[in-house]
């Protein structure tokens, strides 16, 4: 068996596709799906370019196999709209040439919903795993921590 | 000249792409999923330098879903931006690790790929050069049997025949001998650093398509859509018109898109296969190493100066690496030789700058285009001049700074709007940092703080043509398309094009729609997206294309309000009578022709056009180097401080610093980001990137985990601000600024570590290992 048909949930909707074994789920969402906001910046899991959440955790969709997402819920950048960490990006101005965007953005999110205690040196751990070669970073960490506080300020 | 009563300009206003950014919602080239489109891969050289003797493609050709196969039989001609010496595939020997031999072309990726990893190439290995300045020697083997009988694509290009050295220029000013002897104590000393990369995370893409009446459709990640044209039409004799190119926008570039590679590739791949859409994408490690890099240094530097620290003579020695090919290295080169003394008074300059081949991946234009290297060089070296001298290193430069009056190495008389104010960025570096003078701080677990400075110019090597031009177009609900062949690459510049819009016509940034796209087709012509000179030369084609709308506004305006033009004024969307703004026309009532009550028409459509070129460069002298190679020099002062472990000879970027003069910001949020990311960019380099190479040459770190970049954890505080002295003739008064913040940074991190570790570091990167071994004798 070198194809089947696996099905997902992605961005709240059903999905059933035709992949190889040997498709990875980037490939998959960016080609038969359409959702080009995952980027392939490396194909290596080294840039983060291609962050996606799976089970609300963010993974790197070029690292794994569109057969291991079967059953899986994904999110992807097209699937998140309105969070505050998009409109922290947005006022911070977290970004210049946008590529690595959806994949910080989703890492971001993903920091903020499972770590919401963590501390500026976890914050900076965390954001290691992505690469942006505009901002310097500033404008990114300076996004996620200024939410954290708020959160925890305010509940 | 520099009045601040402005309403769009100098504003923190919002960058117009920011939300289609932030929500993932923006197509950059390979996001377009063209269906029926083919794949093309590529096969690669496993060898720096050897003779192809034979190219098996059977296996590869049985492979299903191959459409075609090519080699560099197929095209076995150079090509060049400047000098003509590279064949676009590989033909009859390679040059460098990872260099193109075949490119398969087929219905998908995965069996493109296939098909490329079965073709077998036999090889004769040649002698392999890694240094520059063994290449450059008498007796070196050659590299390019042939440089003698290239085209020289652009003046200035001085190859020299039966050696390696693809380019010399000369610097000749003033009188050594006197300088000389002039000079109370001198220093000398030797830098180098070996080829590193852009890493846009984008990597280069681009797809090919041959329509049946001979149009050429190419869509690409360029900085330059019009570049590809004229060099697509010059190389395959196609006429230009017949060329379309289009461009969306780009995922970072840092001059590593400048020039043209996949598309020569992606033409002849389509070509093979009647003309059909074929896509070519880098790989991460194609684009880190077959695509161009960022090119290696070897340098010598001696100095002279009084005992009172005044700079009598400066000599320079730079052997560029350009790798196996030209391409914007010969450029380069030049380019580090102009300005080689950096914002310095100097009246006795000799420098000898060579472009030489060698075994490595080839060079293009990098973000700073040979002043972060030649800065890090004269930097450095001033430091070692100021402790010799006994001076503290800031006042040195403060007592060298170039003024107006004072001339450039290739003797271009500078003027209060030409330079920057070199002593003022000093000045205001010396408050932003709290410098007290080189000072170890030693902190309570035995680490050491220091800072270390640097100071930079660099003016733009455009060719002496270089325009750009703008069209606008209304809407009729008085809205305005602004068309102009800017390429975003993160820059801002469509944000700052349409606030320069605002201000001259006085109207909304939410009533200017500026194409996002680029397409050769539709926009006017621009040079490239490149060398800081987009808000300069595409800023002042708007202001022109919109003095071109008012005055027909104006026209139209009069008839309608039945007055002269010269009594109207153009602003918030209207045209008023300047005495009485009661009466008025609205421009959306007129910009599509202006209707009376009684159904009569009037004027036709405002269209506005503009185009800017810059003024009076020349090609320099090729004994001398006199000449004008750019119209401005934008001037800046960085620091960088450090805490080093002298334990492990580790250390942390704690703050970077840059003053910059801007002549006038345009949008500060946008520019104080452009000052962080150049910083990044110039740190990242400095301290980690390099490729490393086995002694065949082989690159051992093709990838992003091997290949170290700084990431969130590791980048320091950045500290940014402003001197502004207006450019006459720049758009409101601004300058240049894309590629500075870059500048000074190889130069502020060496001063700082080499004050940390009490060794002079003189190598790039800036690694724990390289400073260990020096501390601990003798360098790498």
């Amino acid at each position: 068996m070198t194809k089947q048909e696996i099905s997902m949930t992605v961005n709240g909707m059903e999905k059933e596709v035709f992949v190889r074994n040997a498709d990875t789920l980037l490939h998959i969402l960016r080609a038969q799906l359409g959702l080009t906001g995952a980027k392939p910046g490396c194909n290596n899991g080294d840039c983060g370019s291609c962050t996606i959440l799976m089970d609300g955790k963010p993974l790197n969709a070029c690292h794994m196999l569109a057969v291991e997402a079967s059953n899986k819920h994904i999110t992807t950048i097209e699937g998140l709209t309105d969070t505050t960490i998009q409109d922290k990006f947005i006022q911070k101005w977290a970004l210049q040439c946008g590529y690595c965007t959806p994949g910080f953005v989703l890492n971001c999110y993903a920091l903020i919903e499972n770590e919401p205690n963590a501390n500026d040196v976890e914050v900076d751990e965390w954001l290691d795993s992505n690469i942006c070669r505009c901002t310097g970073y500033q404008e990114i960490k300076e996004s996620v921590k200024e939410l954290l506080r708020a959160r925890r300020a305010y509940g | 000249m520099n009045q601040k009563n402005f309403t769009y300009v100098g504003k923190d206003i919002q960058r117009v792409d920011i939300e289609d950014k932030a929500y993932g919602r923006v197509k950059y080239t390979d996001d377009v999923m063209e269906p029926g489109v083919l794949i093309a891969a590529l096969h690669t050289s496993t060898h720096a330098h050897a003779k192809i003797k034979n190219i098996n493609l059977e296996k590869a050709a049985q492979v299903s879903g191959v459409h075609a196969i090519i080699t560099g039989e197929d095209f076995p001609y150079p090509v060049g931006p400047m000098l003509a010496d590279r064949p676009p595939i590989a033909y009859e020997k390679v040059r460098y690790f990872g260099e193109p031999i075949a490119v398969v072309v087929a219905d998908k990726e995965h069996l493109a790929k296939y098909a490329a990893s079965l073709i077998e190439v036999q090889y004769e290995p040649l002698p392999i050069l890694q240094s520059p300045r063994e290449a450059a020697k008498k007796d070196a083997s050659l590299i390019h049997e042939h440089l003698g009988k290239y085209t020289t694509m652009v003046e200035g290009v001085h190859a020299i025949p039966k050696t390696n050295i693809a380019n010399l220029t000369k610097i000749r000013k003033g009188n050594m001998e006197k300088g000389w002897e002039e000079s109370d104590i001198t220093i000398e000393a030797n830098f180098s650093f070996g080829p590193a990369d852009h890493v846009a995370l984008e990597t280069r893409v681009v797809r090919a398509e041959i329509l049946h009446d001979g149009r050429v459709m190419i869509y690409s990640s360029t900085q330059g859509p019009f570049y590809v044209q004229k060099m697509l039409s010059e190389f395959f004799n196609i006429d230009a018109g017949k060329i379309s190119v289009q461009t969306p926008l780009v995922g970072g570039a840092f001059g590593g898109k400048g020039c043209v590679q996949l598309e020569f590739t992606a033409f002849l791949a389509s070509r093979a296969v009647g003309g059909r859409m074929v896509r070519l994408v880098n790989t991460r490690e194609e684009d880190l190493v077959t695509s161009p890099v960022h090119l290696g240094l070897e340098a010598t530097v001696k100095l002279g100066a009084t005992r009172a620290g005044k700079l009598t003579a400066a000599q320079y020695e730079y052997y560029f690496n350009t790798g196996a090919y030209s391409d914007m290295g010969a450029g380069m080169s030049k380019a580090g030789a102009v300005d080689c003394t950096g914002p310095f008074k100097i009246e006795n300059v000799h420098t000898d700058s060579h472009c030489v081949y060698t075994n490595q991946p080839y060079a293009t234009s990098f973000r700073g285009f040979g002043h972060p290297e030649l800065t890090f060089v004269m930097e450095r070296a001033m430091d070692q001049l100021a402790k010799k001298l006994k001076i503290d290193p800031l006042e040195l430069r403060l007592m060298n700074a170039i003024k107006p009056g004072d001339t450039t190495p290739t003797q271009v008389h500078l003027n209060a709007s030409n330079l920057g104010d070199v002593s003022a960025c000093l000045r205001k570096l010396k408050q932003l940092i709290n410098w007290t003078g080189e000072e170890r701080t030693i902190t309570r677990d035995g680490k050491i703080k220091t800072k270390g400075i640097s100071s930079f110019w660099k003016t733009s090597s455009t060719p002496p043509n270089a325009t750009a031009g703008t069209i606008l177009t209304f809407n009729t609900d008085g809205s305005v398309n602004l068309n102009c062949a800017a390429v975003e690459i993160g820059q801002g510049t469509k944000t700052v094009l349409t606030q320069i819009l605002a201000e001259k016509l006085q109207l909304d940034m939410k009533k200017i729609h500026i194409t996002v796209e680029v397409n050769t087709q539709y926009d006017p012509h621009q040079w490239k997206t490149v060398a800081s000179s987009t808000t300069y030369l595409a800023g002042r084609a708007v202001m022109a294309a919109a003095e071109d709308a008012i005055f027909q506004l104006k026209q139209v305006g009069a008839v309608a309000l039945k007055c002269l033009p010269a009594d109207l004024e153009v602003g918030n969307g209207l045209v008023y009578m300047k005495d009485s703004p009661e009466f008025y026309v609205k421009i959306k009532d007129l910009a599509t022709a202006y209707k009376y009550p009684n159904g009569n028409s009037v004027g036709g459509l405002i269209l506005g056009a503009g185009s800017h070129v810059v003024r009076h460069l020349t090609p320099l002298d090729p004994e001398t180097g006199f000449g004008k190679p750019g119209p401005q020099w934008t001037v800046g002062a960085q620091a960088v401080e450090i805490e080093y472990d002298p334990k492990d000879y580790t250390y942390k970027l704690l703050k970077a610093a840059t003053v910059l003069d801007a002549g006038q910001v345009i949008n500060p949020k946008a520019a104080i980001g452009q000052m962080r990311s150049g910083m990044y960019l110039g740190l990242s380099w400095a301290s980690r990137e390099q490729f490393m190479f086995d002694q065949d040459g082989v690159v051992l770190n093709p990838q992003l985990r091997s290949y170290d970049t700084i990431r969130a954890s590791e980048a320091p505080d950045y500290l940014v601000d402003f001197v502004e002295t207006p450019l006459v003739d720049g758009p409101y008064g601004a300058r240049g600024i894309g590629e500075y913040g870059v500048i000074g940074m190889a130069g502020a991190l060496s001063n700082s570590l080499s004050i940390a570790s009490q060794v002079s570091l003189h190598e790039l990167p800036l690694t724990p290992e390289y400073i260990w071994q020096t501390v601990n004798g003798g360098g790498k």
